[in-house]
């Protein structure tokens, strides 16, 4: 076509090898500080990249929205979860007296703790909102131990870049990064409202991540593993949802 | 000085039909997304336990929404999240350069914003007593556009466009933990959704009243034109077979 005149040939070539160039930089420097999620490959994975580094750069400090306790909400709703597993069952016996949040991984000091060992460790609480993928949401006062306080507990090493908590449910468990793991409002919860964590509501640990979709919330957990490398568990896709095409990374 | 007689400059070229991917694939993915809560409220919070605003009374991919309906859809909502951000992400960038390059080259004045003196009620209604009389259009009518398409494209690009973005935004919990004002302001997360899907509504009628009037003005030459820019002058006549 006549439109195509040579100049335009060469400022387009031009632009394409630019814009080629740019993104091999940007997907360079994207890995190198971190801002490449597990579930990178495939399709979405481009879209699943953008909304990670972009979010992290904006909000890695920043705290999820926080309300007067005026808002919580007089009907909270739980997601129905799968009949409790034969675990479960068993630590539930006695008021969840055997229940202990086990940590593991890169920590100078490996352990366990029972509800009330966290209980007394310190304890901190928020009124947040909890999310669904679904739409749906409710306000919520959430009581825990802050997850920093913990990993301050086992001393996490400096490679450390994941913490990977499980449940009593084998086919449940998540990660989050450390700034996440990090963060103030990142509990490990056994309150909510002030009473004890309703077992519909994950009762009686519930990892709480509220800058993340409820999703990324594991009721029942049991066990942390701090980690630089998510490719060691399960299918490396840093949790099991990104099997179901649901993001590793769920602050959107 | 070739650009001055096309119709559409490259720039609106390109942006139309990745807005057209982009778009396609959002309201797929959207309407999948809405399947599994078709309920809609007003305010913060909104969730089964309470009062819905809008009740689509549609089936649910979910068991726990009560919809009425004995069965559940098949929950789609893996990959529909999946291809919902990543063509917002299109469609985010593809309008950056859209209003960036329109911008700088003059296509807003001249083009979109409705000319001084064709802003007035009467001038619209001028164009709808025309199409509805089917008149054929004036001679400007076929190299510019008309009063009542500069306002439905301003109000399109300047209103539905960013709040479909923004209210999309509003209902990320790390994004609204990092700017507050932008779901305080709407009123809410639960307004925000809200907000989001009713925008919606309003982009498909316009989606298509759109296509209906580059029907009736022509299906294959004005989407030709879009394609290839179209010739402003010979417009009227010209064939796909002589343009370019």
């Amino acid at each position: 076509m006549s439109l195509i005149t040579r100049r335009r040939m060469i400022t387009g070539g031009v632009a394409a090898v630019a814009g080629v160039g740019g993104l091999a930089v940007a997907a360079r420097l994207a890995r190198r500080y971190g801002l490449v999620p597990p579930d990178d490959g495939g399709i979405y994975g481009p879209g699943e990249t953008m909304n990670y580094a972009v979010q992290k750069v904006l909000t890695r400090h920043t705290p999820a929205r926080e309300f007067a306790r005026s808002m919580i909400s007089a009907e909270p709703f739980a997601n129905p979860v799968a009949p409790p597993t034969e675990l479960y069952k068993k630590l539930s016996l006695n008021n969840f007296r055997d229940w202990r949040l086990s940590v593991d991984g890169l920590v100078a000091r490996p352990g366990s703790f029972s509800v009330s060992d966290l209980k007394s460790m310190a304890k901190s609480s928020h009124i947040t909102e909890t999310t669904c993928e679904e739409g749906w949401s409710y306000v919520a006062e959430w009581i825990g131990t802050p997850l920093y306080k913990v990993l301050d507990e086992a001393g996490i090493l400096p490679q450390a870049k994941y913490v990977v908590y499980f449940s009593t449910d084998p086919d449940w468990w998540d990660s989050i990064d450390m700034s996440d793991a990090l963060h103030p409002q990142t509990l490990v919860s056994w309150g909510m409202n002030d009473g004890d964590l309703p077992v519909k509501f994950g009762g009686p640990l519930r990892m709480r991540v509220p800058k993340q979709l409820g999703y990324k919330s594991v009721k029942y957990i049991t066990h942390l593993t701090v980690t630089d490398d998510l490719k060691k568990f399960g299918r490396g896709l840093g949790s099991p949802e990104p099997e179901f095409g649901y993001a590793w990374y769920a602050g959107i | 000085m070739e650009e001055k007689t096309l119709r559409h400059s490259a720039l609106v070229r390109v942006t139309h039909w990745l807005t057209v991917v982009a778009f396609a694939a959002l309201l797929v993915s959207g309407a999948e997304i809405v399947i599994s809560h078709p309920r809609f409220y007003w305010g913060e919070t909104g969730n089964v336990n309470m009062q819905p605003w809008i009740n689509l009374h549609i089936p649910s991919s979910r068991e726990s929404v009560p919809t009425g309906y004995g069965y559940t859809m098949p929950d789609q909502n893996g990959w529909s999240r999946a291809l919902h951000f990543q063509s917002a992400w299109l469609l985010v960038l593809t309008a950056l350069a859209y209003g960036i390059g329109s911008a700088k080259n003059g296509h807003f004045w001249r083009d979109i914003f409705p000319a001084s003196g064709k802003r007035s009620l009467r001038a619209m209604w001028d164009v709808v007593r025309r199409s509805l009389k089917r008149k054929a259009a004036d001679g400007e009518d076929t190299h510019e556009y008309n009063a009542m398409q500069r306002v439905t494209y301003s109000v399109v690009i300047f209103v539905l466009c960013p709040l479909i973005i923004w209210t999309g935004l509003a209902m990320s919990p790390a994004f609204t933990g990092a700017f507050p004002l932008t779901v305080i302001a709407l009123g809410g997360r639960q307004t925000a959704r809200t907000l989001h899907f009713l925008d919606t509504i309003l982009l498909v009628v316009f989606l298509v009243v759109h296509v209906w009037m580059v029907y009736l003005a022509g299906f294959r030459k004005r989407v030709w034109a879009m394609i290839a820019g179209g010739e402003k002058e010979a417009d009227v006549t010209a064939l796909p077979e002589v343009q370019g």
